[in-house]
């Protein structure tokens, strides 16, 4: 198995879709797709899988909630129940509605950020990464397509120039 | 073209007729004087048992003021009971007018915001606001009884009460009779008037080569925008807050308005996935519902945001003169005031989060049902306090009521349906509302 891979560049957002459509159904494998902006219907072109993070910002949302409850329920209710302008401090319950504002704020707060956070680590995002692009046009106004050299390549190349490729390089893979 | 199917038609007359027969018999079972109510009250305490008695020690003790507060407690009772099936009534009545209303406001929204998606359920929307005349004469029947004396909901319309009522006298100038009617009949009427008018712009539409029709459309609704929001707080100060004269909150009219339109947004999905469901709106697809279940899940929330605003404020700073309100409300009404925060907030909440589920009908049709419920009881928490009193339960009164009023409901709004063609076809986002795609 070889190290290669051929990089098809458009300059199409739909040349590109139909391209993705083309090699999908010859059955070869995309290894990456590099455009400038979100190409709508493009992952669901790659058959790429949904994403799982509004899940996870249930659950952080969920985590946030059950935090914000635990914390004012033993600073204000069970540590140190001071009557503080006749709030009733008897119970969670009786001074819930003094509550719910923080318990709002928390849920929100935890959800979006621990959500942010998730994003960065699943897509791999730091200050200091170096960047993986692989041609500086494709933040401007290239698309790359990464094609996997399994076997024949020549006849990939030949394949990939039947669907409106403006360029077509072959590297190793990084 | 949409055909009323006959068990539709007979569903809703069955519902009118039962509804009418069960209102019918909460009048007649009305205590007819302050004594039958005595009695009453007398009976309610023997069964009581040991309780009674030593009630009776107490009057024995107390002589002749204990029995003045016992009739004084009577008549009160007998005011309450005398006006439960009108407040019934009046619920049912308010319920499905204000669902017509929004109705018509989101229709007007999305005029004037050109939005693309909903021109396919323009149709549904209009025929929903069909209601709108209807409703609107008989709650102005309903007011022009209640101001001739037949029922004590407004208190305010009573010369006796108010002759010693300080505060109620100091807002004479706002709540008096002749005032009350002329705003009332300037709302219906601006409301009727725009309602038909787009309803006559839209159908010209339809048949026409230019646009002159869809601008007019567009400007008109814009203004309507601008009246509505004016008379719907007024409206809402005037048909619900007047009920507690001695109360007033400044949120109160998007508080009502927030209950209105998350009612009318469900309605919308609700006869949408029916006509559906039958196979008359084959060009409504699933994303137009997932829109729907949207609008259904933001408004829930917003519904909430405002309730619990109003509530904290009034929790919060404990001042006498506010506080009242809500605590006859979590004392007398407990289960019903805090029931609609589950039916309202947190089942739509955890149901309509799912972006998968708000493509299901029959998910969107639980929702739907459980929240136009929870804000039937919404509206019922908000008048009822202030008419019976802690006299109030769900009887027969109370459901027949609705089923009346929703059987004229179904029947007007369905054979609306069935005059005009189901797709708006003249105006100019039709195809990408067809095309409409999440």
């Amino acid at each position: 198995m070889s190290n290669k891979v051929i990089q098809a560049m458009y300059n199409d957002d739909d040349v590109l879709m139909d391209a993705v459509k083309e090699v999908r159904a010859a059955h070869y494998h995309i290894d990456e797709v590099y455009t400038p902006f979100p190409v709508h219907g493009l992952d669901k072109a790659m058959g790429l899988k949904g994403t799982r993070i509004a899940i996870t910002a249930f659950m952080y949302g969920c985590v946030g909630f059950s935090f914000a409850i635990w914390m004012m329920n033993y600073m204000m209710i069970e540590q140190w129940p001071q009557d503080i302008g006749g709030k009733p401090s008897m119970s969670f319950f009786l001074n819930m509605p003094a509550f719910i504002p923080i318990m709002f704020e928390l849920s929100v707060f935890f959800a979006a950020h621990l959500m942010v956070i998730t994003f960065y680590m699943r897509s791999r995002l730091w200050p200091f990464k170096e960047a993986e692009n692989p041609d500086p046009r494709t933040t401007d106004d290239m698309f790359v397509m990464e094609v996997a050299v399994d076997g024949n390549e020549a006849e990939l190349v030949s394949f990939l120039e039947k669907t409106g490729t403006v360029e077509i390089k072959v590297t190793e893979k990084h | 073209m949409y055909t009323f199917s006959s068990k539709l038609k007979t569903l809703s007359f069955a519902l009118m007729i039962i509804g009418f027969l069960g209102v019918a018999y909460g009048f007649l079972t009305t205590p007819s004087s302050v004594e039958d109510v005595k009695v009453m009250l007398q009976q309610s305490h023997d069964a009581h048992g040991s309780e009674a008695s030593a009630h009776e020690v107490t009057v024995n003790e107390h002589g002749s003021t204990q029995a003045h507060e016992v009739d004084a407690h009577a008549e009160h009772v007998f005011h309450s009971l005398k006006n439960k099936p009108w407040s019934a009534l009046y619920v049912a009545l308010f319920f499905f007018f204000m669902i017509s209303l929004a109705t018509l406001a989101f229709y007007a929204i999305q005029h004037a915001a050109q939005a693309g998606w909903p021109v396919v359920l323009f149709r549904v929307m209009e025929a929903i606001t069909a209601y709108l005349p209807v409703g609107g004469v008989l709650l102005f029947v309903f007011f022009v009884l209640s101001s001739l004396h037949l029922n004590h909901l407004f208190v305010w319309m009573d010369p006796e009460v108010v002759a010693h009522d300080e505060l109620i006298q100091n807002k004479s100038g706002y709540l008096n009779v002749p005032f009350f009617l002329i705003r009332a009949a300037i709302y219906i009427t601006g409301w009727v008037v725009y309602r038909n008018y787009a309803r006559k712009l839209t159908l010209a539409q339809d048949n026409s080569t230019d646009l002159t029709n869809y601008t007019k459309l567009f400007k008109s609704s814009a203004a309507f925008l601008v009246f509505f929001l004016v008379t719907e707080s007024m409206m809402s100060w005037d048909w619900i807050m007047s009920l507690d004269p001695h109360w007033f909150s400044t949120l109160f009219g998007w508080y009502v308005f927030a209950s209105m339109i998350v009612s009318a947004i469900t309605t919308i999905a609700l006869v949408s996935i029916y006509l559906k469901g039958k196979g008359y709106l084959e060009f409504v697809n699933n994303s137009h519902l997932h829109d729907l279940a949207k609008f259904m899940f933001g408004f829930s929330i917003f519904w909430t945001y405002l309730w619990f605003s109003q509530f904290m404020l009034i929790w919060y700073a404990n001042i006498p003169e506010e506080i009242t309100y809500f605590a006859t409300r979590f004392n007398d009404y407990k289960i019903p005031f805090l029931g609609m925060l589950g039916l309202n907030f947190v089942f739509p909440f955890l149901i309509l989060m799912n972006s998968d589920f708000k493509r299901v009908p029959w998910f969107i049709v639980c929702a739907g049902i459980v929240i136009l419920l929870g804000h039937y009881v919404d509206i019922y928490v908000m008048i009822m306090p202030a008419t019976v009193g802690d006299q109030w339960f769900f009887g027969i009164s109370e459901i027949s009521s609705v089923l009346l009023v929703l059987g004229l409901f179904i029947y007007v709004v369905f054979s609306a349906l069935s005059k005009v063609p189901l797709l708006a076809k003249g105006n100019p986002f039709i195809k990408e509302s067809e095309h409409f795609h999440y």
